[in-house]
């Protein structure tokens, strides 16, 4: 509702709301690999599906941090997601039965190092940049004594629920589009949300208006380790085990399609549906790119230019300060 | 090269505005060589605009400014370095993560080649032994390490050294405002020796007991304009109180509202101070207001007011809710991205809750009934914030304060930059709602609102110095409050 009362007064063409561009570039990808590449339309798109899941739940929690403003970023996501995998993993043992109780500790561990990032962010006043960067550190040694070797395939019903598909569609991606309406609704409609986009547009003011703004940010540092938790247990089930690695590609592409999807890097502005545009058209560009024959190595650059070329063009529509 | 007139600067229909504001406004004025000129005036009478044209950080709309007899349209930084103008700004310019010496380069570009820092540690140590004999201060020592008194007293020092060219006038802008007693005077000795030999200084100080013993020449300064000019015998200190209030004592019987007798109501804010200062107290439906010169701890009481009534604080007890009205919008008040609306109503947003969720029908009503009952002018409380004008703004800050259910309503010189039709507005409606119960902390810079308000503390140095009532609430009685000389206090 709010992304139509940001864009109405905006008739201009540059002023199409920025969600919107994702999307389209999601969808010229698709059509370009389906038509010229000779991929399968709806492979390709079931697929692109299955994998966004994992990167919009992620970015969900990105979003909301990169929302609180100005050096607000959470760099331990990827080591969270290879913590937590190793953590449901354990307790699930591959039992069916155990699943919940996996999926709870992962939570745990989420919500633990979330709080963990704050605590270093607002007592030792340590920018968040460098606080979840070194915590990802300690996480990561954390993973490595703890999970060395370790070799637990997930529970069948696990995997077997990752793979799922209603009508044809993937039922996590069912499930990760309503906690994306969700999301929304938290974001403009409950006083969490609303202190979020107020404390990245103005902290001070934030405070001055009442806002409870540490207890916030408190907040959103959790959530966002509890989706990277939630995610590392499920892309475990997904990718039939845990590894440490398992969340590095989710660095930079969590900041990826906050970015493409049309949420201010200044803070104060969010949005949720460009998303899924973003993790769509990042997964396609990736593939095409793929079945062109290029390597990871130059697949990466180019995320990378998109990101950049992303940043510069929304950049100029921040209105000064 | 010097002109035989003996005049250091000659300043001739010199103006300058902000806006609509006229900051100064015309000003013709003459600092001789070797004399040492004080200038006084209220906040905001343009001195601190005056010092920047001659430093060069500003520059005029209009007028011409003589150094040493050559005529200048304008002065640039670089210029009045090159003709020996120097300036100590209210507002301390050096650089903090540099050391003492490193600062002092600055100034100095003919410091260069190995040694340097040596150089001019040396020039500024050096310096530092004559005004300030004993002080304790390393040139090596990192700025921010050092006492704000201690930075005052290096930039004062860097003012006065010399490496190349000549110094033919220091401006010192309120330089004892953090110095002690005994460090001030060696300064204002130092200051006479150097006038002695030829150098001009200009003197700004509120401590007016320095400028009339320590000035050869008076200029007193009004809204922008100089009122007074003369040497030094001319003046007292009573005399100058007048001029700068313009001689005005407004006649307290003609003011509409009568005056209230609240010592029966319950108290809302009691606050305690740990030093030598006045206890305040503030009762419930109190208009207080907040006075003195600006800068001197009104805003951070209002802060620890607001802050104690959302955690507990020993010093300050506040009965209720508070809610703040901001003076500086753009830093504490306004957000930029949001409409009218969502800016009014994100100060009472647990009051529009429907179960968990923000109603937004609520927020609707709630937002158009302030905005009608502030008179808000905008075609929609749906446009962007940024789209009204400053006045509007503020009086949707003022909205968002009063929709809430709080008792006590902190504003911070909530007026600046805000048209005549909408302040006379704004004091009625703050009238009308203390009436109706709501206590107010008023920090305002502007006499005339002290008007409104039923008593009044005068702040000085982060300390109450003064408590005016009814009667006693004039223009004179704030400014004889707030320049108490420090050894009378």
């Amino acid at each position: 509702m709010t992304d139509q009362t940001l864009s109405a007064s905006r008739l201009n063409i540059r002023n199409l709301p920025v969600w919107l561009w994702s999307f389209l570039g999601a969808l010229l990808v698709w059509v370009l690999s389906f038509t010229i590449a000779g991929q399968g339309a709806e492979g390709m798109l079931v697929a692109a599906l299955s994998f966004s899941v994992f990167t919009v739940m992620v970015g969900l929690g990105q979003m909301f941090v990169i929302t609180l403003g100005p050096g607000n970023v959470d760099l331990s996501i990827p080591a969270t997601i290879g913590l937590a995998s190793a953590v449901a993993m354990k307790v699930m043992d591959g039992q069916n039965g155990l699943i919940l109780w996996g999926l709870l500790a992962a939570l745990v561990c989420g919500i633990l190092i979330g709080g963990f990032n704050y605590l270093l962010i607002r007592l030792l006043r340590i920018p968040p940049i460098v606080a979840t960067l070194s915590s990802s550190f300690i996480i990561q040694s954390v993973g490595i004594s703890y999970g060395r070797g370790l070799q637990i395939k997930p529970p069948a019903a696990l995997s077997d629920f990752t793979f799922s598909r209603f009508l044809g569609v993937p039922v996590l991606a069912i499930a990760t589009i309503a906690l994306s309406i969700v999301a929304s609704v938290v974001l403009h409609r409950t006083i969490y949300g609303r202190t979020v986009l107020a404390t990245g547009q103005n902290m001070r003011a934030a405070r001055f208006a009442g806002l409870s703004v540490e207890r916030t940010r408190l907040l959103t540092y959790v959530l966002s380790g509890a989706l990277a938790a939630l995610c590392g247990a499920l892309l475990a089930g997904f990718s039939g085990g845990s590894s440490l690695s398992m969340g590095r590609e989710y660095l930079l592409s969590s900041i990826a399609v906050v970015v493409l999807g049309g949420t201010s890097v200044a803070g104060g502005r969010a949005n949720v549906p460009g998303l899924w545009g973003g993790a769509l058209f990042l997964f396609m560009i990736s593939t095409l790119l793929n079945t062109a024959g290029f390597g990871s190595g130059l697949r990466d650059v180019f995320t990378g230019v998109i990101i950049v070329a992303a940043i510069a063009i929304t950049g100029t529509r921040q209105p000064l300060r | 090269m010097t002109a035989p007139t003996g005049t250091a600067i000659e300043l001739s229909g010199v103006s300058r505005s902000f806006g609509a504001v006229r900051a100064l406004s015309d000003v013709n004025l003459l600092i001789a060589e070797g004399q040492c000129l004080g200038l006084v005036g209220h906040n905001g009478a343009g001195k601190s605009t005056l010092m920047h044209v001659l430093a060069g950080t500003l520059r005029p709309d209009q007028g011409r400014i003589a150094v040493g007899g050559e005529q200048h349209d304008r002065i640039s930084v670089h210029l009045a370095q090159k003709l020996g103008l120097r300036c100590v700004f209210q507002e301390l310019s050096l650089c903090p993560n540099l050391t003492v010496a490193e600062n002092t380069r600055i100034l100095h570009p003919s410091i260069k080649g190995l040694g340097w820092r040596q150089k001019a540690g040396k020039l500024i140590s050096a310096m530092l032994d004559r005004i300030f004999p004993g002080h304790d201060i390393a040139s090596d020592t990192v700025v921010s390490d050092l006492s704000i008194g201690r930075r005052q007293m290096v930039e004062i020092a860097r003012a006065f050294t010399v490496s190349e060219g000549v110094l033919r006038l220091v401006i010192l802008d309120e330089p004892t405002s953090s110095l002690d007693a005994t460090t001030a005077r060696q300064l204002l000795e130092f200051v006479r020796e150097e006038v002695r030999t030829g150098v001009s200084c200009i003197l700004i100080s509120h401590m007016l007991g320095e400028i009339l013993d320590y000035s050869d020449q008076i200029s007193v300064m009004k809204n922008g304009q100089l009122v007074a000019f003369g040497p030094v015998a001319q003046f007292t200190r009573e005399r100058l109180v007048d001029l700068m209030s313009g001689g005005e004592h407004p006649d307290r019987a003609a003011r509409e509202r009568s005056i209230r007798s609240l010592a029966d109501a319950p108290v809302a804010v009691r606050a305690q101070e740990g030093g030598q200062g006045l206890p305040f107290v503030a009762r419930k439906g109190e208009v207080i207001g907040l006075a003195g010169l600006s800068g001197h701890g009104q805003t951070e009481f209002l802060v620890r007011v607001f802050e104690a009534a959302r955690a507990r604080r020993a010093d300050v007890t506040v009965a209720g809710d508070v809610s703040f009205v901001a003076g500086d919008r753009q830093a504490d008040g306004i957000f930029p991205l949001w409409s009218i609306a969502n800016n009014v109503a994100v100060g009472s947003l647990p009051a529009l809750r429907n179960g968990l969720l923000l109603s937004g029908s609520k927020e609707r009503e709630l937002s158009s009934r302030w905005g009608r009952i502030m008179g808000i002018k905008a075609p929609s409380l749906d446009d962007e914030i940024l789209s009204l004008s400053g006045g509007n703004q503020q009086k949707a800050l003022f909205a968002r304060a009063l929709s809430t259910s709080s008792a006590v309503v902190l504003m911070d010189d909530p007026m600046r930059g805000v048209d005549i039709g909408t302040k006379l507005e704004v004091y009625d409606i703050i009238a009308e709602q203390a009436a109706g119960g709501r206590t107010f902390l008023w920090y305002t810079t502007e006499f005339e609102e002290l008007e409104y308000c039923d008593r009044v503390y005068v702040f000085q140095n982060g300390r109450i110095v003064g408590e005016l009532q009814g009667q006693d609430i004039t223009e004179a009685g704030v400014i004889g409050s707030s320049f108490k000389d420090k050894d009378a206090a």
